[in-house]
């Protein structure tokens, strides 16, 4: 069986599929931020395929999901923060109860 | 490596990915779904292995595994009061279910209209060493958005830390 680069890119889109998934349909708000890393994680799995199928010498591909990483991981301790910060004040983390901007 | 252990490698590690996805998505217990979580991000760090950028599996395995999730479970154990809390009904949506079947539709139907040259893997590859030179280097190299990078973080951890402290502002 020949790995190719679109077995990679199917994988990544089925993840990132599931991860939309999540992230629509979940009430919870660590569930979503779950899903949210679901999806920032299957982009990386297309940049290092890319990576290593087209460009192997130079890694451009790589470095960008370096990047993508750290936006990623910056992304997740802002979010469980303003998560622990929602709970403190509404003693709840149901993204249902979060309408008191609604007019 | 022998292409037929490279094709089942990565049937193993695709299977374990999306059944990891499925499951947390599809588990009623929140703790449950961390831990699935967990070893979907274990599967994705072998296929790192399997495209052979071994920093970023390594990286992979550091960051999400170790401290994303550990960062999860203590805050799914923060805002829960009672142990019977972790235990959700099923979030289903419909609406959610078609977009994200619309969304994998779309994908599909570019990577198969598109004109990648889909030939197999090259052989010779760049190892962990050539990285931290490209990464590290002036000229060419990556070095002023991995300083940028820093900030990021920095910058975040100093939110984060403010927006969680106890107290009124």
């Amino acid at each position: 069986m020949q790995v190719g680069l679109e077995v990679f890119l199917g994988l990544a889109a089925v993840l990132f599929s599931l991860g939309l998934y999540g992230a629509i349909s979940k009430r919870s708000a660590v569930m979503v931020l779950m899903s949210l890393e679901l999806m920032a994680v299957s982009v990386n799995i297309n940049l290092v395929a890319f990576s290593r199928f087209l460009t192997p010498e130079v890694m451009t591909g790589q470095f960008f999901a370096i990047f993508t990483m750290v936006v990623s991981a910056a992304e997740i301790g802002l979010g469980l923060a303003l998560v622990l910060a929602i709970y403190r004040q509404s003693r709840s983390i149901e993204l249902a109860g979060l309408n008191r901007l609604k007019g | 490596m022998p292409e037929t252990v490279n094709g089942v490698v990565f049937g193993i590690l695709a299977l374990a990915s999306i059944g990891g996805a499925v499951a947390m998505l599809t588990s009623s217990n929140v703790i449950h779904a961390a831990f699935w979580l967990l070893e979907v991000m274990l599967a994705i760090a072998g296929l790192f292995l399997l495209l052979s950028a071994e920093f970023l599996a390594l990286v992979q395995v550091l960051v999400y595994a170790g401290a994303v999730s550990v960062l999860m479970l203590f805050v799914i154990m923060l805002t829960l009061r009672r142990r019977e809390d972790a235990v959700r009904t099923l979030d289903a949506s419909l609406g959610a279910a078609v977009l994200a079947l619309l969304f994998g539709a779309i994908v599909y139907v570019g990577v198969a209209a598109s004109s990648f040259t889909l030939g197999p893997m090259p052989d010779e590859v760049p190892d962990i060493e050539a990285l931290g030179t490209l990464l590290f280097s002036l000229d060419g190299g990556w070095v002023f958005p991995f300083e940028l990078a820093s900030l990021v973080l920095l910058v975040a951890l100093v939110g984060a830390v403010w927006w969680s402290k106890e107290g009124d502002r």
